[in-house]
């Protein structure tokens, strides 16, 4: 018999209908499969049973009435430690936040809860959501179901890994330059990047604003289309959400890639990329064409300075984005017997980890007086460089393709110590960051170590339509049935 | 433009308390950080406009109407420190 | 205390002026604008910045803005850009203030200010829109005292108030003037309704920026910011205290440090508060948060057409309907008095006498009474009946108040209530001639005594015939009966 934690959203949901299982049932199934898990995993830094088990038997309860509130009714659903979740601890993995109850929910959590789903808890980050890896969290690493010596990647790995291990349905993470595509690659889950500006930004703790956009984690592309309907659409609270229809993710899934113009990105396919992870690129790519798209190669020679352009973007903006952590409102405050600007001081020093204190550091001195035209300004002018390639392969191609991450899953703190090492790990994904296009991983096979491999596919602005029907297509080129070893049936059989 | 970082100068923009040690070891990171975000002066961008934003809008106003606001007590009990209904702080300036 | 013009010194003024928007909502969130309630009930995640919040900005403040830059004769910038002004401080919940750097909504503007009657005008460099801050007190052994306190509370109800910020070139020279360009610029923000401009509230504050230099030399001395000044004669007073304070320093052989400094009201003086140099990094960049604003040419259109004419013009034209400048200038500021002045002009009122009476007896009487000018019985009609009757020789110019005060009481038209209070003068020569005769024939004395050339019983014998008509004898007509048949 399957176990109910292995169902696809789609699945359950049909099963919650015909009467086959109740959301009680399907809590139930997470709850036990993560009380297996987590103890190899952590990745979930809180677990609400109380607010699960009240929105679970309202489910129950509002399926019994008659009433359908959607697709996630009764789906239990997990969600990154950066999002607002009103009355349930929000600490980005930051000590300055730990304990902080939030006095208001995230547009996407009421919107969620707004659909029915049964938010199961808060996964692990790295903190305040910089990092590839999750071993910059304050609470600890959040280890890959397929390898717990390895990563799950970053910085929603905590979300990636209850997804991949089916201690959730799906989950939503936030990507600013592949927090969410990365650590999808890293643990054979589908991760979607939407179009900037898609789905509201409120409630989620910013790191950096003109990159963040959440997204979902799911086991399979058509989960995915579910999730980000759910969510997507404007929002008064966020002025940068498009105020417009949202494009129909999901109407074409079905059709696959004939006649589409698939262009591989050059400069994502070579140096720095590892052999496993180009071949099984590759295979993909002639497997599309098999499928009957035109596929061609495509250059964007400014993509080799994104990654730069970014480390001084982001940075840039998370120092000012993060001065409100400062002991006067909430979160940490450090005991010093002196003035508030000393208190300030101590508190984030304090509260704040290696990393986001470098990441402050670097963007701080990237605004300041003097070195902001060099750095700063620089940096936005190669982001216009990017969007404008991108532009111009768009008119080329329908999507453009590439591996996702360069290598498969890293042993945890391999690459701890050496911070231009991790960012590079960001290096295929950045560039849809820098130029607000919609982006997805998709799993296509396993290394020889066993460990997944993510193929990632962009399109432009608004183009998710697009997207989501040559991922589907990718799903099912692909036939990736694998799953981790935490997740299979004999570790949940007693 | 050659990279040279005043650490102390930056962490005390950044308001962070650091030891000289930390302060040492972070300013060599960013440096490490910083020549290779340098690359990006290498790319001719004369005439090219900054982009601050992804997609081509404006605006995004709301209107002028009063929403709801926060129970005192749902962010106050919260805080740090707190006294009659507002937030509590040390002195301000140290002179 | 005013800078003697002979001095080997001058003065170089720029005035940085905060004016809160009076919106329904803050700039950035739907929270209350009006700073009103207990500490910290007009608050939201926006504003007290937590995590993960938003500023979504008010249309109508962009529309508050863009009012007070037409009215300032700026350009209105197509497309401007919010940007982050970075700093620390507790009373600023993000610990960056959302304002404008590059690209403010308004530039180039100016203000025409009348010194001792001589035209000058103020530049505008600029006119930006940004947020307020929460409102801290200290609290402890100091009294109050920032230095001294044990701590500080801090209450965000005003964090994210609309706050607009009006800055000039240095274009002034005297605290005089200082003083009459806030005050102008505090007219011109209350005729376009945008703010209620209260100084003693803070919802209208002055920051400025003086700097002195050998007189006739054009390079810059080190300017000096002076904070907290929450009336037009603090300004004045300052200024002036602050150009005396930097020559003393100069002519001692010292140096002007580059600081802000803050007003002290109690003292007279200002105490310096902070070296500006060691914090001022602000790092600004444009905010990711929000979009580009565009005030699109329609948009712009549309805001125009809601303009009320401006004070400089109302004065203009009622000097040009016959008020005195001085009574142009209050009726300028009081619109309710203004609507009448022009109804009664309109139909054909003399504007210098209705000036006179609007903002002389009228003001002096809604001053007394506590009262409006809609809830007395005035209206135009009356002030131009009133006009027209003083006009005719009909009403001397002391009768005439008391009508008009009967008017405001509601007893009636003028012409009733000059019939009923007996008011109405005599100027049928006729019947004055008779009382003149009758006069001259009881008091031979007098008579002689002009006829030999003493001209003193003269008024005598007119203030004799006027008690003998009751006072309605037209003045005029009795003295010149008088001198006729008196000295010939």
């Amino acid at each position: 018999m399957t176990d109910l934690a292995d169902l696809t959203i789609v699945e359950a949901g049909a099963g919650l209908r015909s009467g086959d299982h109740t959301a009680r049932d399907l809590l139930a199934a997470v709850t036990t499969r993560a009380a297996v898990t987590e103890a190899h995993l952590h990745a979930y830094l809180t677990m609400d049973h109380e607010g699960a088990e009240r929105a679970a038997s309202a489910a129950d309860d509002a399926f019994a009435r008659g009433e359908d509130l959607g697709p996630l009714q009764g789906i239990p659903i997990a969600l990154k430690d950066n999002m607002c979740t009103k009355g349930v601890d929000t600490t980005a993995s930051s000590k300055i936040l730990a304990g902080w109850k939030p006095p208001y929910d995230a547009t996407i959590v009421a919107r969620l809860r707004a659909g029915g789903a049964v938010l199961t808890g808060k996964t692990n980050l790295d903190e305040f959501a910089m990092g590839s890896s999750t071993e910059n969290s304050a609470f600890g690493t959040t280890r890959n179901p397929w390898d717990t010596d390895r990563v799950p990647g970053g910085s929603s790995g905590g979300s990636a890994a209850v997804v991949a291990v089916g201690s959730a349905f799906g989950a939503f993470g936030s990507d600013t330059g592949g927090s969410i595509r990365q650590p999808a690659a890293l643990t054979g889950t589908v991760g979607m990047k939407p179009t900037y500006g898609l789905v509201s930004r409120y409630g989620l703790i910013a790191f950096a604003s003109s990159l963040d956009q959440i997204g979902p984690f799911a086991r399979t592309v058509a989960d995915s289309v579910t999730l980000l309907e759910a969510v997507a659409g404007w929002d008064r609270m966020d002025a940068t959400s498009i105020n417009g229809p949202v494009p129909p993710i999901g109407r074409s899934l079905d059709e696959g890639v004939a006649g589409l113009r698939v262009g591989v990105v050059t400069e994502f396919m070579g140096d720095g990329i590892d052999p496993a992870v180009l071949a099984a690129t590759r295979s993909m790519i002639d497997k599309l064409s098999g499928a009957g798209a035109t596929v061609g190669e495509v250059s964007l020679p400014s993509s080799e300075y994104a990654l730069s352009a970014y480390y001084l973007i982001a940075p840039a903006e998370c120092s000012a984005n993060l001065a409100r952590f400062d002991g006067v409102r909430y979160g940490h405050r450090a005991t010093v017997d002196g003035t508030t600007e000393d208190m300030m001081r101590h508190s984030r020093a304090e509260g704040f980890g290696p990393e986001v204190i470098r990441r402050i550091l670097l963007g701080t001195y990237a605004l300041s007086a003097g070195y902001y035209d060099a750095f700063y300004g620089q940096a936005q002018r190669v982001r216009t460089l990017v969007r404008d390639e991108f532009a111009a392969a768009y008119a080329d191609f329908d999507v453009l393709v590439s591996p996702t991450s360069p290598t498969t899953a890293f042993r945890v703190g391999e690459r701890a110590a050496d911070p231009i090492a991790m960012y590079y790990s960001d290096v295929c994904t950045i560039p849809s960051n820098l130029a607000g296009d919609p982006s997805m991983s998709v799993p296509v096979g396993l290394d020889a170590d066993g460990l997944p491999i993510g193929f990632q596919v962009m399109a432009p602005a608004l183009g998710e339509e697009r997207l989501f029907q040559v991922a589907a297509e990718v799903e099912r080129l692909a036939g990736f049935t694998a799953r981790p070893w935490l997740a299979t049936s004999e570790v949940h059989t007693p | 433009m050659p990279v040279d970082i005043d650490i102390a100068k930056v962490a005390n923009l950044a308001r962070l308390a650091l030891s000289a040690d930390e302060l040492e070891a972070y300013g060599e990171q960013l440096l490490g950080i910083l020549e290779h975000a340098e690359r990006v002066q290498a790319l001719p961008t004369e005439g090219v406009e900054p982009t601050s934003h992804p997609l081509p809008m404006v605006n995004g106003f709301r209107p002028d109407e009063i929403t709801p606001c926060l129970d005192r007590e749902s962010f106050l009990d919260a805080a740090p420190d707190s006294c009659d209904g507002q937030f509590r702080v040390p002195r301000i300036l140290g002179e | 205390m005013t800078t003697v013009s002979n001095e080997p010194w001058e003065a170089v003024i720029g005035i940085e002026t905060h004016v809160e928007l009076s919106t329904a909502s803050k700039m950035f969130c739907g929270c209350p604008a009006d700073g009103e309630g207990e500490p910290n009930t007009a608050c939201c995640p926006v504003c007290l910045a937590l995590p993960g919040a938003l500023p979504v900005p008010n249309e109508k403040a962009i529309e508050g803005i863009v009012k007070i830059g037409m009215a300032l004769g700026c350009d209105i910038n197509e497309h401007s850009l919010f940007y982050r002004k970075n700093y620390f401080y507790p009373d600023l919940p993000k610990n960056y203030q959302i304002s404008q750097y590059t690209f403010p909504v308004c530039e180039h503007g100016s203000v025409n200010v009348d010194v001792d009657g001589e035209a000058t005008t103020i530049g505008i460099t600029r006119v930006h829109m940004e947020e307020d801050t929460g409102k801290s007190s200290h609290v402890g052994d100091g009294g109050g005292r920032i230095h001294d306190a044990d701590h500080t509370l801090l209450d965000f109800n005003r964090a994210g108030v609309p706050l607009v910020e009006i800055v000039t070139e240095p274009d002034l020279t005297s605290p005089e003037q200082a003083r009459l360009y806030g005050a102008e610029l505090q007219r011109i923000v209350l005729a376009l309704g945008v703010s209620d401009a209260r100084l003693e509230a803070g919802s209208m504050r002055f920051d400025a920026n003086v700097s002195v230099r050998p007189k006739g030399t054009t390079a810059f001395g080190t300017r000096t910011e002076t904070k907290n000044v929450n009336s037009l004669r603090s300004l004045q007073r300052a200024i002036a205290f602050e150009i005396d304070r930097q020559i003393a320093v100069l002519e001692g052989g010292g140096t002007i440090r580059q600081e802000t400094r803050h007003w002290n009201e109690d003292t007279g003086k200002t105490t310096s508060m902070r070296s500006k140099e060691e914090s001022e990094d602000y790092r600004y960049f444009q905010d990711p948060d929000l979009l580009p604003l565009e005030v699109s040419p329609e948009w712009q259109a549309e805001i125009r057409a809601t303009i009320p004419e401006l004070p400089a013009s109302l004065r203009a034209r009622y000097v040009a309907g016959g008020a005195e400048p001085s009574a142009a200038e209050i009726l300028a500021d009081t619109p309710d008095l203004a609507r009448l002045f022009d109804a009664a002009v309109d139909a054909g009122a003399p504007g210098r006498a209705v000036a006179i009476w609007l903002t002389g007896d009228v003001t002096a009487y809604l001053r007394r009474e506590d009262r409006d000018i809609d809830a007395t019985g005035l209206t135009a009609d009356h002030l131009v009946e009133l006009a027209a009757m003083v006009e005719e020789g009909e009403l001397s110019s002391t009768a005439a108040k008391d009508v008009l005060l009967g008017a405001l009481d509601g007893e009636g038209t003028p012409r009733v209530i000059a019939s009923a209070k007996d008011l109405i003068q005599v100027t049928d020569v006729a019947s004055i001639e008779e009382a003149v005769d009758a006069v001259l024939a009881a008091n031979p004395d007098a008579v002689s005594k002009i006829a030999e050339g003493d001209m003193k019983p003269l008024g005598f014998l007119v203030g004799q015939v006027m008690r003998e008509t009751g006072g309605k004898a037209d003045p005029t007509i009795v003295q010149q009966l008088v001198r006729t048949k008196t000295i010939g």
